[in-house]
């Protein structure tokens, strides 16, 4: 039970506004945009900080090797420890994780954890698809690489073709009630996400994640330091695991990683039934249909029925007794490298009752998720509105 | 704080590989592993770290992770930094008490780029890369300013090449014509291809791998300001706080493993690490000579574990570099004995 | 935060949203022991796979590698030219550097005959609502003119007519229905 070591909580969350060119601000201008939100939600300053951790996904998005050594200045840490985290999508997790560490470890009392990405200052197709000469180039982005597995999914699972579109369509009602996200489609329709086109078959575009300029951060603090905050979220669990790309019996469509990384964080939290006990989740969903195929795979529902729970409304925010991604998710906001840790983020806003009017009313225990690479690197957490009490 | 020890390591520098980075990788995490008796399903943390610049490929990690062998899925984390953060980053996680064990690795092949173009990628993108200035010349700069300021004299630079087998003697050295002025060829790094791969374990477990483990009585890690016009480029604050911090100065060290690239790199570590150093204290490895970026610093922590194993050394620090002119620096006190 | 006083000259101009600094960087690249010995016979039309030292399995292409086990692979074997469609993807987005691609076309993770992971490819001679999983193909190559040391010598695969496999035995799920007609028999 419980994280091992120090109790660790977050008592700062702060987020940029979303969108497709935050041409507004530059890249330092962008973390620090988040950082100081944060910083003003823990009522702290920057000098207060012990060490800072810093995320993103591949630096090609900028064009810029390791862009945390030019950010020292903007995040704040000269004079103090500094870690960048990559490990794929599931970045925004890994890093949120890594900061979580510092503290249960008793390194540090007080950490900021920043994760970014400014997809316009590059061309993330172009940073994905960079020719390698040993490989034939037919993969266009991750929709490509996703589609396939998704295709197995609807054939073993025996789903109805339209669940990914009422995954999308909901995400996109949720993101209205999130001024931060970056789609805003008061107009839309769900025929018009039926209808949108198909860009790789099985998935429409509008099945499909935006690419967007955004950041993410937290104030994560030791329990003593937590004690005095008004609305600390507890950590309950954190979890990472990460398995190969390609192998003989891969199963691609629930990975073993993600399983057991699921198994490990409700043991860490005490939980024996999630879909009982969590109150809110925020979900990696970068393409519609892996909302039903994470449900499964995180043990809300046996295998095969997760399109059952989206069918049924199980996790709208009106109505279900499950909400998925209050906040739009992924489907509404996608700042690579910040993704995971706004999932973290939000599922931290929700127990903290601090979620505006994406607020799951009385959330006490929300899941945060991550996942990258080929679908094979997990990272995910627990939060509580109560300490742990292991 | 846990007790953690270095109980093994592999390594492997070449001036170019043909290999790709899996197969460099696997014999080397192979190798330690043996060496300490443990399969991968016996470690309860594997941390590495890689650079995408340097592979010229976005997500180049992802599949040397094949290296590794996860299956079952592995409890994982990679930086995107020199190894010798991914070894903090594994520290830090068995200081949670519930890991005994850790693998770390990293790796670089500066071979396929150019290097000095794709360095320069790492300064500030407005106002400073889009000029291109190579690292040998941002290097030049810190080089006229320390010796202009007195701060060491060209005969002490051409003393640290000779030692460090660029350069058969100053004759030699003085010979070298300036690859970006005051800096000789003999002055900056020789790259190469290589990787690095440890084993971590804390105390109970770690006697248990090793006859004489070499345990991590101090660590830390600091940056200091990115922007050339903000800092003195003479001095390196965050050498000085992080060698406090690790306890560097509590007693002298038989080997100092540093990580500078540059002969004027090793004149600021070793005033601002007020390295006290016995009268046999020395260096096993260069990177002046050997220079592979991402797992340098690692390197580093793996040869001062060695100097400890072997017999020779009781108390041996370990250093690490990231970024332009010294601007990241992580300290690493070893020491023999009992924990 | 304190806020930027803007000299009185730059008052009133258009704010700068974004500046151009285009980056290029040359990489040459070597492709390892395994892949070396790959783009050798397939550029005498040989498709060669790595064999796993644990336990036989047939990895293509080479990579020199098993990722289960984290050792290397030494031994090749040369597969057929033929195989089946694990999954596939039916894409209408361009990728950039292939112009030559008409949309929409099909990418597919093939598994050949012997082989335990798929590798992708492009399916064509194929109308995109008759692929399948399980479907059948061939490979067809480049004229042998245009044949060299270059992973490109295949210009896609096509059906070749023969019965599908069914879904349960099709691509990663034919490792785990083979392991599971072992443990039977």
């Amino acid at each position: 039970m419980g994280t091992g070591g120090e109790t660790a909580a977050v008592v700062g969350i702060g987020m940029t506004e979303f969108s497709a060119t935050r041409g507004d601000v530059s890249m330092p201008g962008l973390v620090r945009e988040a950082a100081q939100r944060a910083l003003e939600d823990a009522q702290m300053d920057w000098e207060d900080i012990d060490a800072v951790v810093m995320g993103k996904a591949p630096d090609f998005f900028e064009g810029v090797m390791m862009p945390e050594i030019f950010l020292s200045e903007a995040l704040g840490c000269v004079g103090k420890p500094m870690l960048r985290v990559h490990t794929a999508g599931s970045v925004g997790g890994s890093t949120a994780l890594v900061a979580a560490s510092l503290i249960h470890s008793g390194v540090h009392q007080k950490v900021l954890t920043v994760a970014w990405e400014k997809q316009s200052e590059s061309n993330a197709m172009w940073a994905l698809s960079l020719k390698q000469p040993f490989q034939v180039s037919i993969n266009a982005g991750a929709g490509g690489y996703f589609s396939p597995i998704i295709r197995q999914y609807m054939i073993e699972s025996d789903a109805p073709d339209l669940i990914g579109c009422m995954v999308a369509y909901k995400d996109r009602q949720h993101a209205l009630l999130n001024p931060y996200a970056h789609l805003h489609q008061p107009d839309l329709t769900f025929d018009q996400v039926v209808e949108s086109p198909m860009l790789w078959e099985p998935i429409r575009y509008s099945e499909t994640c935006p690419s967007s300029d955004g950041a993410a951060a937290m104030v994560i603090v030791h329990e003593s330091v937590a004690e005095k905050s008004a609305n600390p979220a507890w950590i309950h669990a954190g979890a990472m695991r990460s398995e190969a790309n390609n192998f003989p019996g891969r199963d691609e469509v629930n990975p073993q990683a993600s399983r057991e990384c699921a198994a490990d964080l409700w043991k860490q939290a005490g939980i024996s039934n999630p879909r009982e006990e969590i109150d809110a989740v925020e979900m990696y969903v970068p393409f519609s249909w892996y909302e039903p195929m994470w449900l499964e795979s995180l043990g809300f529902c046996e295998r095969g029925d997760g399109w059952k729970m989206v069918e049924s409304g199980a996790t709208h925010l009106e109505g279900g007794d499950l909400p998925v991604n209050c906040s739009g998710g992924v489907l509404s906001s996608n700042p690579i490298g910040a993704s995971g840790m706004i999932r973290f983020a939000e599922a931290a806003l929700q127990v903290r009752g601090m979620a505006g009017q994406h607020q799951v009313a009385g959330a006490k225990k929300a899941l945060g998720h991550a996942y990258g690479g080929g679908a094979q690197y997990f990272a995910m957490w627990v939060v509580g509105a109560d300490k742990p009490t292991s | 704080m846990r007790k953690v020890a270095v109980v093994a390591a592999a390594s492997r520098q070449e001036e170019k590989m043909l290999d790709t980075e899996v197969e460099m990788m696997i014999p080397l995490i192979t190798k330690v592993r043996e060496s300490v008796g443990l399969q991968q399903t016996d470690i309860d943390f594997t941390c590495s770290g890689s650079s995408d610049f340097l592979a010229g490929q976005a997500f180049s990690f992802v599949m040397t992770l094949d290296a590794v062998g996860p299956n079952p899925p592995i409890v994982e984390s990679h930086v995107e930094m020199d190894g010798a953060w991914a070894l903090y980053e594994a520290w830090v996680k068995l200081q949670m008490g519930k890991s005994e064990t850790a693998l770390v690795y990293s790796y670089g092949k500066p071979s396929p780029g150019s290097i000095r173009d794709v360095l320069a990628t790492q300064l500030d993108p407005y106002y400073v890369a889009p000029l291109w200035p190579d690292a040998h010349s941002v290097a030049a700069l810190q080089a006229r300013l320390l010796l202009e300021g007195g701060h060491t004299t060209i005969e002490q630079l051409a003393d640290y090449a000779v030692r460090a087998g660029r350069v058969s003697d100053h004759e030699e050295y003085f010979s070298q014509p300036f690859i970006a002025d005051p800096l000789r060829d003999a002055d900056c790094p020789s790259y190469a291809d290589g990787g690095v791969a440890v084993i971590l374990a804390t105390e109970g477990v770690a006697e248990k791998l090793s006859d004489n483990p070499a345990w991590i009585t101090g660590i830390d890690h600091r940056i200091d300001a990115h922007h050339f016009g903000v800092r003195d480029l003479t001095m390196a604050p965050s050498v000085r706080l992080a060698a406090k911090n690790a306890g560097v100065s509590d007693a002298a060290v038989d080997v100092a493993e540093l990580h500078a690239a540059y002969t004027t790199h090793e004149v600021i570590i070793r005033r601002e690490m007020g390295l006290s150093v016995r009268p046999n204290a020395k260096q096993r490895s260069y990177p002046l000579a050997a220079d592979t970026l991402m797992a340098s610093g690692l390197l580093r922590i793996a040869e001062a574990s060695r100097a400890i194993w072997e017999g020779g050394a009781q108390r041996a620090v370990a250093h690490a570099t990231a970024g332009h002119l010294l601007q990241q620096n992580l300290v690493c006190v070893l020491e023999g004995g009992q924990p | 935060m304190s806020e930027i006083i803007i000299p009185e000259i730059l008052q009133g101009k258009e704010p700068v949203q974004s500046v151009r600094t285009p980056i290029r960087m040359e990489y040459t690249f070597t492709p390892g022991v395994a892949a070396q010995a790959y783009l050798r016979e397939f550029g005498k039309k040989k498709i060669l796979a790595n064999v796993s030292p644990v336990d036989g399995a047939i990895l293509v292409p080479p990579r020199g590698a098993d990722p289960r086990h984290g050792v290397l692979c030494e031994e090749f074997v040369e597969l057929p030219h033929q195989g089946h469609v694990g999954s596939f993807c039916i894409t209408n987005v361009p990728i950039p550097g292939r112009k030559d691609l008409d949309l929409p076309y099909i990418s597919a993770w093939i598994f050949l005959d012997g082989a335990d992971i798929g590798f992708l490819n492009l399916v064509s001679e194929c109308p995109p609502e008759d692929c399948r999983i399980g479907m059948r193909v061939e490979a067809v190559w480049k004229p042998d003119d245009e044949i060299g040391m270059t992973a490109e010598n295949i210009l896609y695969w096509r059906p070749n007519g023969e019965p599908d496999i069914p879904f349960d035995q099709a691509g990663v799920r034919g490792w785990r229905y083979r392991a599971s007609e072992n443990s039977d028999a």
